[in-house]
């Protein structure tokens, strides 16, 4: 490799700022796990090592409430937005229709669209329709966990289908094709070719889907009811009455919940860097 | 002749399926996206009431009209003041490293690149809370520099802190972009700057950065867009006092009620971004 072009270069200072910038993105997150075990009741200050933050949260019973209706919206959301949008990929990379390049731009849109216009733009939906439903059917619609899937959903649908159009670029419809030649019908076609050859996308998707939908702030606290908010919305509300020791300890717990889906994620692009290398040789073989 | 009609039916029937696998999904972001977004557009031209409720007769431009009204104004101004600021020093930050990762070796080289991308996955509440914790008053950050005698640091709920927020929350998206322009940079090109005895600078100017120019800009637009509509950090590091245009937004909804000035304005932000993105295509970027 040449390395002519950095002489001129001081690489001394490319290091200083590789390191400053790697204790900037870290130094924030390292020093708010340590935090959490301190025993002073003023965030941010040492007072000796305790525990005790991360008891009182199980007491916290709104805080549980909280946690539960999180993970089911995110579970919920992102089986419905990874299904729709894996068929929206399919769609858009192996079949041409009427409306296609409508609804090719359609779905970057929410992926660049501000998260206050998407949250004004649910709100004003909800508020609206919920009109016309209760003046045409009589039903009393309230906001809560169904707003907040539904808006969930809208914006994730986005996000996987380009998750997963990315995966089935990268592959070969050769492989279809073979499988077509050999009498599979078009559901065995894609259960036992197509479908195991997106998984690592799909997958990919489903996790990315998973992370935004247990990210959201702005979109859900428009859309939440009363009785239903999630846990991001409760802990901003937290924070700005004031912060306490309890919100550090629920801070990394959802750090700790954010980095497992990381670790997920980087796992499954080696297992699907090394599976596609693997399933070209296999297949390689048997044609 | 029959054949041509086979052919025919047949690629009719794969445009049926094509449209039936689209559709579920299709149907859904008509209702639950484009809906929204129209329903948006029409309450901008709107009129408030003074119950707080939104008559939808007499339209008009009215909400639009009051971005030139110094309060509106001062909250754009700022916006876009603190999203430039951002976009800038990330840019500066993010392009000696986005350098440095691209000339490591390939294990190196994803060790950082993961590194990158890790906060970019974790929860951005928490992120933005962390600085709330180190910037506090008698923060980790005020102990450390009053140790070192360079005096308490006193920046929480000011411009800075939100603009520190703001580059900590979206310098990943500079990185990785930036990253993907200069790995794909030609290296002949230049050493053929340097054998026709072009100075370091001169051949960053003349040969380098132009040929980045997709990353920079793109690495622009996934900063500054983002940091104008920004709402959780300037409520967090900026105590609510250092209002920018996704916070304002916030509180015409939920507090001051002028849905009207909100959809109008919330319109101007999607604008600003479809405008940007419309310039990054045309720039020569490819998908993000």
């Amino acid at each position: 490799m040449s390395q002519s072009h950095q002489r001129r270069l001081p690489v001394w200072a490319l290091r200083a700022n590789g390191g400053v910038v790697l204790l900037f993105l870290y130094a924030p997150i390292i020093l708010l796990v340590i935090f959490s075990f301190s025993a002073s009741r003023i965030p941010g200050q040492w007072g000796g090592f305790t525990t005790e933050w991360y008891t009182t949260l199980f007491d916290d019973s709104r805080l549980q409430r909280t946690i539960s209706v999180s993970v089911r919206v995110a579970l919920v959301s992102t089986l419905i937005a990874t299904v729709l949008g894996t068929m929206a990929a399919l769609a858009l990379e192996r079949f041409t229709f009427r409306g296609r390049r409508v609804f090719d731009a359609l779905l970057y849109l929410p992926i660049i669209i501000p998260d206050v216009t998407m949250a004004v733009m649910m709100l004003m939906f909800f508020s609206q329709s919920f009109n016309v439903v209760d003046a045409v059917f009589g039903l009393g619609l309230s906001k809560g966990f169904g707003t907040i899937v539904v808006s969930h959903v809208a914006f994730n649908i986005a996000f996987v289908s380009v998750v997963v159009r990315a995966r089935i670029a990268g592959m070969n419809a050769t492989l279809e094709q073979a499988a077509s030649d050999l009498y599979a019908s078009r559901w065995q076609a894609f259960r036992y070719v197509t479908l195991p050859l997106i998984a690592p996308g799909v997958f990919g998707g489903a996790l990315l889907a998973l992370t935004l939908s247990l990210d959201d702030v702005v979109v859900t606290q428009f859309v939440a009811g009363p009785g239903s908010t999630t846990l991001p919305v409760y802990v901003f509300s937290l924070i700005r009455k004031g912060v306490t020791p309890t919100i550090n300890s629920v801070s990394v717990i959802m750090l700790v919940a954010s980095l497992i889906l990381v670790a997920g994620s980087v796992a499954l692009q080696r297992a699907n860097a090394s599976r596609g290398r693997q399933q070209l040789q296999t297949s390689g073989g048997t044609s | 002749m029959k054949l041509g009609a086979a052919e025919l039916k047949r690629e009719r029937e794969e445009r049926r399926r094509g449209f039936f696998l689209a559709l579920p999904s299709f149907a859904y972001m008509l209702l639950f996206f484009v809906l929204p977004l129209v329903i948006v557009l029409i309450y901008s031209f709107a009129t408030r009431t003074s119950t707080g409720s939104t008559a939808l007769s007499d339209w008009n431009l009215d909400a639009y009209r009051k971005l030139g009204e110094p309060i509106v104004r001062n909250v754009v101004v700022r916006s876009v003041v603190l999203a430039l600021v951002t976009t800038v020093i990330c840019l500066v930050v993010a392009y000696p490293f986005a350098w440095f990762c691209a000339h490591q070796r390939p294990t190196v080289r994803n060790v950082l690149l993961i590194a990158v991308m890790i906060p970019f996955w974790t929860n951005f509440l928490v992120r933005n809370y962390a600085w709330r914790i180190l910037l506090s008053k008698g923060g980790p950050i005020s102990t450390f520099t009053e140790a070192i005698g360079l005096g308490e640091v006193d920046i929480l709920f000011t411009k800075t802190a939100v603009v520190i927020g703001l580059v900590y929350a979206y310098l990943p998206f500079m990185i990785l972009p930036l990253y993907a322009s200069i790995d794909r940079l030609d290296q002949r090109l230049i050493e053929a700057g340097r054998d026709l005895y072009g100075s370091g600078p001169q051949t960053f100017r003349r040969i380098i950065l132009p040929l980045t120019m997709p990353g920079v800009i793109a690495g622009s637009i996934l900063v500054f867009v983002p940091s104008m509509g920004a709402y959780v950090t300037p409520e967090l590091l900026g105590g609510g006092k250092e209002t920018m245009l996704g916070s304002y937004i916030v509180t015409q909804f939920l507090t001051a009620r002028n849905w009207p000035v909100g959809a109008s304005l919330s319109f101007v932000l999607m604008a600003v971004m479809l405008i940007s993105t419309v310039i990054y295509f045309r720039s020569g970027g490819r998908n993000l």
